[in-house]
Formats: C-alpha cells, structure tokens, sequence
C-alpha cells in the first residue's frame, strides 16, 4: 500500500472523536473546579503508593471533594483491573 | 446605563480581537454609544484592526496612571462619532493595569454616557485576562471548533463564574454568549469538523453568532476597516447578525450549512 492510500484510508470523521474526548474532559474539568490545589499532587502521591501493591491504569484512582451540607468529604475511589488481582512485582 | 461586554476565550489567535473590533462598530452602527478598549497591554492590536493606529497619541495606561485624561486618550474613530477607540499601551506590561484603575475608567465611561463598552481581552487566565473580564455584566467567548479552543473556553466560563465583579457580589451569574468562529460548514458536513450543535453542547451556553472562516477577515485587517463594514462579506453579513442578536433581535443562523454545490467548494474544498 503506497503513502497515497495510506493517507487516503485514514478515518476522516475525526469530528465526532473530538465531541467525546471534549464531553469527557470537560465534565472532568468542571467537576474539579473549585476544589482545593493539593488534589492532583495528593492522587499524583496516592496513585505511587498504590502502584506499590497493584498495577492500575494512570486514571483508576479518582480524588474528589464533596459537599454534603455543611461538611466537605474527601472521596477516593480506585478502580482495580479485570481479573485476578496480581502484584505489581516490586517495581 | 453602561452595558460592559467582555471579549473573551482563554486561547489566543481565535479571533477576539477581530470580532471587539466588529462588535464595537456593529453596535455604534445601530446607533449605540460604544467605547472599545484593548486590554492587550504590551500587544496593542486592536488599534490597527479599527485602522487608527496612526492616531494613538495616549493610551488606557497613561489614564490609568493619570498622565492623561480619557477624553485625551479616546479616539474618534473615522467613520462613526458615536464610536471610540481606547488603545493598549505597547511600551508598558500587564502589570501596569490595576483594578481600581480599570474599575475609574469604565466608571468614568459610564457617566460620560456610553451605552456599551467592549473589553478585548488578553489570551491566557492572568492578569490582563482577568482584568478584562472583571467588571463585565456580559461576555462573548470566543471559540474555534476546535479542542484546545473548546476547552480553553470552558476554563473561561470557570473563571466567569467566580473571578468578577458579579460573582464576588453574587449578583447572580453574568449573561455568557457563545460566538463560533473560523467555521467551515463544509468540513462539519463531512465529518472534519466539530458543529455549532456540538460545541453548544459541550459548553452549555447559548449561540450568539457562528462566523464562517472567511479570506475577507485578511482583507478587512489588511486594510484597517472592520470586517463588518463589509455588506457584501459572509463574515461581516454574519457579524452583523450577531450584533443584532446582542441587542435584543432575533435572527435565524445563517452561512452554516454547506452549500449544495460549487461557492463553498471552491473556497474551501479538501
Ligand atoms: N472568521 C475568520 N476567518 C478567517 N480568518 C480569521 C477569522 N477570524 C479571525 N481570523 C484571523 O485569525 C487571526 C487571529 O485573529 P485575532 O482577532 O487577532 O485573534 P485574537 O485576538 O483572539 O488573538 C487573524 O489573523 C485574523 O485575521
Ligand atoms: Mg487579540
């Protein structure tokens, strides 16, 4: 298959890849917004620690800040893969 | 009362400044008294896309420093006495703006009697951006269909939210238009490009005007006339729809379908 081909085969309706990958980020973006500026270093921190123990995908571990009345919890959540749980081998 | 718009989008070269410059004319056409000032302190630009760049003897800085009066340093632009231009200052940086100096000027505009002033905003989050759209009561977010564009926009709307004047007061959230530029119809209708329905989507905010990307904005800057004076351009016929829509008109949308054959093709096609 010639470059020409190649090019030519390319999917060309990018557009909609763009709609998701935007809807994704920004609901993401907005949820945080707001919330205090240690988040990313404290799930940064979080995510190491727990790649210690088991292999997790970079996003498996979700920080947030919620408001339940006049109180603000911290919610973690971290998503485990599919399968028998395996360690991380020590690395 | 004085209506303060600010012109904003987080991502630079998006086309704010051309559309402060053909809002400010759109509306002094309906017969609005309308003041335009660049907050682009360091950049100055918006002089040269209104074609008074010859004309600038003081700017928004010297006032805010009191080393010259507003009437001084506002310029008459050529063709409309109800329009004025405010420059930017190219020698000085971001920090020569202050809030309590921006908060006298637009105060001092407001007695004075305009009924809208346009703030060009500074791309980035920082302190000219921040500046400009601190006083406003509404904003005009300036997009391509684009991502980084999209999302840059969305920190915008963020910052709207909780960084101004309202927020601070919590008069209630400001009135925030969303106007898609550089639009290739033909591209969205194949597929390339994200939609205006996409894009409103995903912002949440209300379509003020869709300008299609257009070899007439070039020759509108090339030649210092704001795009809008140009009757017989889609972009200026377009901005002009916008403007109408900012003052209260309702318009249907239009140049945002592909045309069945042939002009869109032959400006635009893959
Ligand atoms: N609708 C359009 N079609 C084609 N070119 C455009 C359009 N709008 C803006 N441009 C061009 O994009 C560039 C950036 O525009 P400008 O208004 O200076 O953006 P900003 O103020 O956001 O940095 C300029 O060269 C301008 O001529
Ligand atoms: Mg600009």
């Amino acid at each position: 298959m010639g470059i020409l081909d190649f090019l030519r085969a390319r999917p060309k309706h990018t557009a909609s890849i763009a709609r998701e990958r935007l809807r994704i980020i920004v609901a993401q973006e907005r949820a945080h917004r707001g919330a205090p500026d240690y988040l990313p270093l404290l799930r940064g921190e979080l995510l190491g620690v727990i790649r210690k123990y088991v292999n997790v995908d970079p996003d498996a571990v979700q920080v947030n800040v919620e408001r339940d009345g006049e109180h603000e919890v911290l919610e973690l959540s971290v998503a485990l893969p599919d399968g028998p749980i395996k360690a991380a081998g020590g690395a | 009362m004085t209506e303060i718009i600010v012109v904003t989008s987080g991502k630079g070269g998006v086309g704010k400044t051309t559309t402060s410059a053909s809002l400010a004319t759109g509306l002094a056409k309906r017969g609005h008294r309308v003041a335009v000032i660049d907050f682009d302190v360091g950049l100055r630009n918006l002089d040269l896309i209104m074609g008074c760049e010859r004309r600038v003897v003081y700017d928004f800085v010297n006032v805010i420093h009191n080393e010259a009066t507003l009437k001084q340093a506002l310029i008459r632009d050529k063709r409309l006495d109800n329009l004025h231009v405010l420059a930017a200052s190219q020698t000085r940086d971001k920090d020569a703006l202050t809030q309590e100096g921006v908060g006298r000027v637009l105060d001092e505009l407001a007695a004075d009697g305009f009924d809208f002033v346009i703030c060009d905003s500074p791309a980035g989050i920082e302190k000219g951006a921040h500046l400009a759209m601190y006083f406003a009561d509404r904003a005009v977010v300036v997009v391509n269909p684009e991502v980084s564009s999209v999302r840059d926009s969305d920190r915008i709307l963020g910052l709207l939210a909780s960084k101004t004047r309202r927020a601070e007061r919590g008069d209630g959230p400001m009135r925030q238009h969303l106007l898609l530029t550089r639009y290739n119809p033909v591209r969205v209708e194949a597929g390339e490009m994200m939609s205006v329905q996409d894009v409103e989507e995903i912002l949440g905010i209300p379509v003020l005007g869709v300008i299609p990307e257009s070899g007439q904005v070039l020759a509108a800057s090339n030649s210092g006339v704001p795009v809008i004076h140009d009757a017989g351009s889609i972009a200026g016929q377009a901005y002009g729809d916008a403007v109408a829509r900012l003052d209260g008109d309702e318009v249907e949308l239009r140049f945002i379908d592909a045309p069945k054959k042939g002009f869109f093709k032959r400006m635009f096609g893959t």
